[in-house]
C-alpha cells in the first residue's frame, strides 16, 4: 500500500468514527433546548428529568465527541504536512476560531447544565442549554467551512513561497457552498437526534415501561424528525446537488455514474457503476429525471464523465456512487417513515402502533449511515483533488511519514476505537435501562423516611 | 511586528494550556498515589470533574492558532513528531475516556482499572509534554525543506541526530512531571477539605525540593546544549527578570505553602509555570524550531510566518474571541469557587 493511501485512510477512519458522535450532540442539543424550554414555561418535572436524562446522554456523546476530535486537529499536520503548510494560513483560520468561539462557550456552558444545575437559577439553567447549542453547531459552522474551502476554494491568493493567503475574511466564511452544506449538514444531525430520541421512546413502549417519558421522546422526536427529514431533501439537500452539478462536475458525474453526456439524462435509481465498459450494470433507471432535478428541465444536457479528463475522474467511483445512493435512498426511507409517524402521532394512533414503533426503533441507525455515507460523497467526489483544481491528494500527504509508520497509528487507532466502541454501547445501554427518574442511593433513601 | 505579536499571542495560549490542564493532569498523578478512599477520589475527580475538558480547549484553540498563523511551522513539527504525538493523542483519549467512566461505574476494580488509567495517562502525558519542549529548545535535524523525522531515541545524546528522547529531554519530562503534580497537589488544598487536603498540602513539600534541583538541573542543561539560549537575556539584560521570577516564585511556592496560605501558594505556582514557558520562549525567539543540522535550517519567525492579510484579520476575531472566552471561565471558575461538596453538585 502507497503512503497517500494509508494517509488518506487514517483520516477517513478517524473521522468517520469522530463523526459519530457530533452528530448527535448538534442534534439532541437542538432538542434539549426544546425540552429544556418546554419545561421552563409548564414547570413540568417531568420535561425537566426527560432534558437532564438527554443531558447525560449528550454528556457521554460530548466526552467521546472531544477525545475522538482532538486526533483530526493534530492530523492536519500529522499526515497532511505538506498540505497544511501550504494552506494554513486560508483554512487555519477557521479551525482556530472553532476552537477560540466554540470549544470554550461548549464546555463552559456544558459544566454548568451538567454540574451546575443547583448552583444557579431555573433561568441560567436553560440559558445553559441554549449556550451548549450555539457552541455546539458553531463548531459545526467553522469545519463546514474549512471543507467548503477545500471543495470550493474562494477569496485566496498565492503567496510567492506557494503558501495561500487569504484575501477576504467574509468570503471565506460566507463561501456560498459552505453555507449550503452547512444547512444541509445541520439538518442531517437533527435527523440523527431526533430518530434516536423517537427510537429511545419506542424502546421504552414496546417494554411497556416508563411510559410518561416514552411519550415525551415520542412526540419531540417524530416532530422534529418529521421537518428534518423532509427540510434534507428540500431544499437543502436539492440545492446543495445543484450547486455540486454546477461546480464539480465530475463529482455529479460519478455520483450519478453518469459516464456519457446526454440531454434528459436519467437517473438511476440502482445499478453498478462498471469503469471498464463505461456503464451502469443492472440499472434501473427514471428517464429524464436526472436533467430535471439538476437544472429544472427534462431536455437539459448533463455532462458525463466522458467530457472529463480521465485523470480528473473520482478515483474511486463505484465508491461515490454507492455512497450517494445510500444516502439518498435512506433520505427517502427517513421522510416517509416521519410522515406516516406523525400522521399517527396526530390521529393519537402512534403509541398503540407496535408495528411503527418496532419501525422507529429499529431505524435509529440508519441516519448514522446517512450521514456517513454523505460526508464519503462529499470527500470522494471532491478527489483527485485536495483543494478542488489547485492541490492533489497526492501533493498533500506528508512524505516524511512513512506508509508503514502510518499503518502502524492507523492501526493503533483501530484498536483503540474499538474498545472505544465497545465502551461506548455498555455506557448509553446504561443511561437507557437506568431512565430519566433520578436513582434513589440507600443513604437517600433512608433521608427520605 | 505582526511575527513578534502572533509569537507572543500563541506563548500566552501556552502558558495558558500549562498552567489551567497542568493542575487537572497533577490531580490525575496524584490520584495514584495520595488518594485513598472512594470518598477522596470523588473529591479529587469532583474538583475538576466541571474544568478539565474547558482547560484542554486551550491545547486545540493554541494548536489551530499555531497552525494558520505559522503553518510551516505547525507542519514540520507535527509531521517530524509524528510517533510522539500519536502516543499523546491516545493518552489523551484514554485519559478523557477514564475520567468519564468513572462517573458512571460503582465496582471495585472497575474503578481500580479506571483510576489507574487515569493516572497513568496524566503522568505520561505530563512527561511527554515536558519532552516536547525540551525537544524545541534542543532542536531538531531539519532538512533542507524545512522537514524531519524523529525516532523515539538514539543514543540518548542530544547530538546531530537525536531521538525524541535522550538525557536532556528526559530532564524536560521529569521537571514537567514534578511542577505539575505539585501544582494539582496545591489545587487539592485549595479545592479539598479533612484529610486529602492536609495530605496534599504535605507532600508539597518533598516534591518542593525535587523541583528546586530539577529547576537547575534545566536551566544548566539548556544553556549547555543549546548556548545561543541566553542571546536575548544578554542583548536585553532587563529580561533577566524572568529567570528571577522563576526563583522567586519558586521560593513563594515553598513559604506560601509552610504558612498555610493555599490559594497564594497554587498562584506561586502558576507564576512558575508562566516563567519558565516565557523564559523558554524568550530563549528561543525569534528561531521557532532551532535545526541541529546547521543554523541555516533553523525555522524562524520570518520564514514560517502565514501572509499578512491572514494575520491582521487574525489579530480581530481572536481578541474578541479571547475575551469571550475569558469572561466564560471566569463565569464558570466563579460559579464552582470553594471547596468541592460532594452532596449538592454531579450529574
Amino acid at each position: 500500500m502507497t503512503a497517500e493511501l494509508i494517509h488518506r485512510l487514517h483520516f477517513a477512519f478517524t473521522i468517520t468514527f469522530h463523526y459519530l458522535f457530533p452528530q448527535l450532540t448538534m442534534g439532541l442539543a437542538l432538542l434539549i433546548v426544546v425540552l429544556k424550554s418546554v419545561a421552563l414555561k409548564t414547570g413540568s418535572e417531568q420535561w425537566d428529568r426527560a432534558a437532564r436524562f438527554w443531558g447525560r446522554i449528550f454528556a457521554i456523546n460530548f466526552v467521546f465527541g472531544v477525545v475522538t476530535g482532538i486526533p483530526m486537529e493534530f492530523e492536519f499536520g500529522t499526515n497532511w504536512a505538506r498540505f497544511s503548510r501550504l494552506s494554513g494560513g486560508v483554512i487555519g483560520q477557521p479551525l482556530a476560531m472553532e476552537g477560540v468561539f466554540s470549544f470554550f462557550l461548549e464546555s463552559a456552558f456544558l459544566g454548568l447544565f451538567l454540574y451546575g444545575e443547583k448552583r444557579i437559577s431555573k433561568w441560567m439553567h436553560w440559558f445553559s442549554a441554549v449556550m451548549v447549542f450555539v457552541g455546539s453547531w458553531i463548531s459545526g459552522f467553522f469545519i463546514i467551512v474549512t471543507d467548503a474551502w477545500m471543495q470550493h476554494p474562494v477569496a485566496y491568493d498565492r503567496l510567492p513561497n506557494g503558501q495561500f493567503e487569504m484575501l477576504s475574511f467574509w468570503q471565506l466564511l460566507l463561501n456560498p457552498w459552505g453555507l449550503l452544506q452547512y444547512a444541509h449538514n445541520m439538518t442531517g444531525a437533527v435527523v440523527t437526534g431526533s430518530f434516536v430520541m423517537a427510537a429511545t421512546g419506542a424502546f421504552y413502549l414496546l417494554e411497556r415501561q416508563r411510559e410518561q417519558y416514552a411519550r415525551i421522546f415520542l412526540k419531540v422526536g417524530v416532530i422534529a424528525g418529521l421537518i428534518a427529514s423532509i427540510l434534507i431533501i428540500f431544499p437543502t439537500g436539492d440545492l446543495h446537488g445543484k450547486f455540486v452539478a454546477h461546480n464539480q462536475p465530475a463529482a455529479i458525474a460519478g455520483m450519478e455514474g453518469l459516464f456519457h453526456s446526454e440531454a434528459g439524462a436519467g437517473l438511476v435509481l440502482m445499478g453498478q457503476p462498471n469503469e471498464e465498459t463505461g456503464q451502469i450494470d443492472n440499472p434501473i433507471v427514471v428517464n429524464d429525471a436526472l436533467s430535471f432535478l439538476i437544472y429544472g428541465t427534462t431536455k437539459a444536457e448533463v455532462k458525463g464523465l466522458d467530457q472529463i479528463p480521465h485523470d480528473q475522474w473520482p478515483t474511486a467511483l463505484p465508491l461515490l456512487f454507492y455512497a450517494y445512493h445510500i444516502m439518498a435512498g435512506l433520505g427517502t426511507w427517513f421522510a416517509l417513515l416521519m410522515i406516516v409517524s406523525a400522521f399517527l402521532l396526530w390521529r393519537k394512533r402512534l403509541y398503540t402502533s407496535r408495528w411503527a414503533l418496532w419501525a422507529l426503533l429499529l431505524s435509529f441507525p440508519l441516519p448514522y449511515i446517512a450521514n456517513t455515507a454523505g460526508w464519503m460523497t462529499a470527500e470522494l467526489g471532491r478527489q483527485p483533488w485536495l483543494i478542488y483544481g489547485l492541490m492533489r491528494t497526492s501533493e498533500g500527504y506528508s512524505n516524511t511519514v512513512s506508509a508503514s509508520n502510518g499503518l502502524f497509528t492507523l492501526l493503533g487507532f483501530m484498536g483503540l476505537y474499538a474498545l472505544l466502541a465497545l465502551l461506548f454501547t455498555v455506557l448509553i445501554y446504561r443511561e437507557i435501562s437506568n431512565g430519566p427518574e433520578p436513582k434513589t442511593t440507600p443513604t437517600e433513601a433512608a433521608h427520605a423516611e | 511586528m505582526m511575527g513578534f505579536i502572533w509569537f507572543w499571542l500563541v506563548a500566552v495560549m501556552i502558558v495558558a494550556y500549562v498552567v489551567l490542564d497542568g493542575f487537572d493532569l497533577g490531580v490525575g498523578v496524584l490520584h495514584l498515589f495520595l488518594v485513598r478512599n472512594e470518598a477522596e477520589r470523588r473529591a479529587a475527580l469532583g474538583s475538576i470533574g466541571p474544568v478539565w475538558d474547558g482547560n484542554e480547549v486551550w491545547l486545540l484553540a493554541g494548536g489551530g492558532t499555531l497552525y494558520f498563523a505559522f503553518p510551516l511551522l505547525y507542519a514540520s513539527a507535527f509531521s517530524g513528531f509524528y510517533l510522539p504525538l500519536m502516543i499523546v493523542l491516545w493518552l489523551l483519549i484514554l485519559r478523557g475516556i477514564s475520567i468519564e467512566l468513572r462517573n458512571h461505574v460503582e465496582v471495585g476494580v472497575w474503578c481500580a482499572l479506571l483510576d489507574g488509567v487515569f493516572g497513568l495517562s496524566s503522568a505520561l502525558l505530563t512527561i511527554f509534554f515536558g519532552a516536547a519542549l525540551a525537544n524545541v529548545l534542543r532542536g531538531v535535524p531539519l532538512n533542507a525543506d524545512g522537514y524531519f523525522f524523529l525516532p523515539l531515541w538514539t543514543n540518548w545524546q542530544p547530538g546531530l541526530h537525536p531521538g525524541i528522547l535522550d538525557w536532556y529531554t528526559v530532564i524536560g519530562g521529569l521537571v514537567a512531571l514534578v511542577a505539575l503534580t505539585l501544582h494539582g497537589a496545591l489545587w487539592l488544598t485549595v479545592k479539598t477539605s479533612g484529610e486529602l487536603a492536609q495530605r496534599a498540602r504535605r507532600i508539597v513539600t518533598p516534591l518542593w525540593f525535587v523541583l528546586v534541583a530539577l529547576t537547575l538541573a534545566s536551566l544548566v542543561a539548556t544553556i549547555s546544549v543549546r548556548p545561543a539560549s541566553l542571546n536575548n537575556y544578554f542583548n536585553y539584560p532587563f529580561t533577566f527578570v524572568v529567570p528571577v521570577g522563576v526563583i522567586a516564585s519558586m521560593a513563594g511556592i515553598g513559604l506560601l505553602n509552610r504558612n498555610a496560605q493555599p490559594v497564594k501558594a497554587f498562584l506561586s505556582s502558576c507564576l512558575y509555570l508562566f516563567f519558565m514557558l516565557a523564559g523558554a520562549c524568550w530563549g528561543l525567539y525569534p528561531t521557532l524550531l532551532p535545526a541541529t543540522t546547521g543554523a541555516d535550517r533553523d525555522i524562524t519567525l520570518s520564514r514560517a510566518i502565514s501572509g499578512p492579510h491572514t494575520l491582521a484579520v487574525g489579530l480581530v476575531w481572536w481578541g474578541f474571541g479571547m475575551v469571550l472566552a475569558i469572561g466564560y471561565i471566569v463565569f464558570v471558575y466563579a460559579k464552582f469557587r470553594g471547596k468541592v461538596d460532594l452532596h449538592s453538585d454531579g450529574h
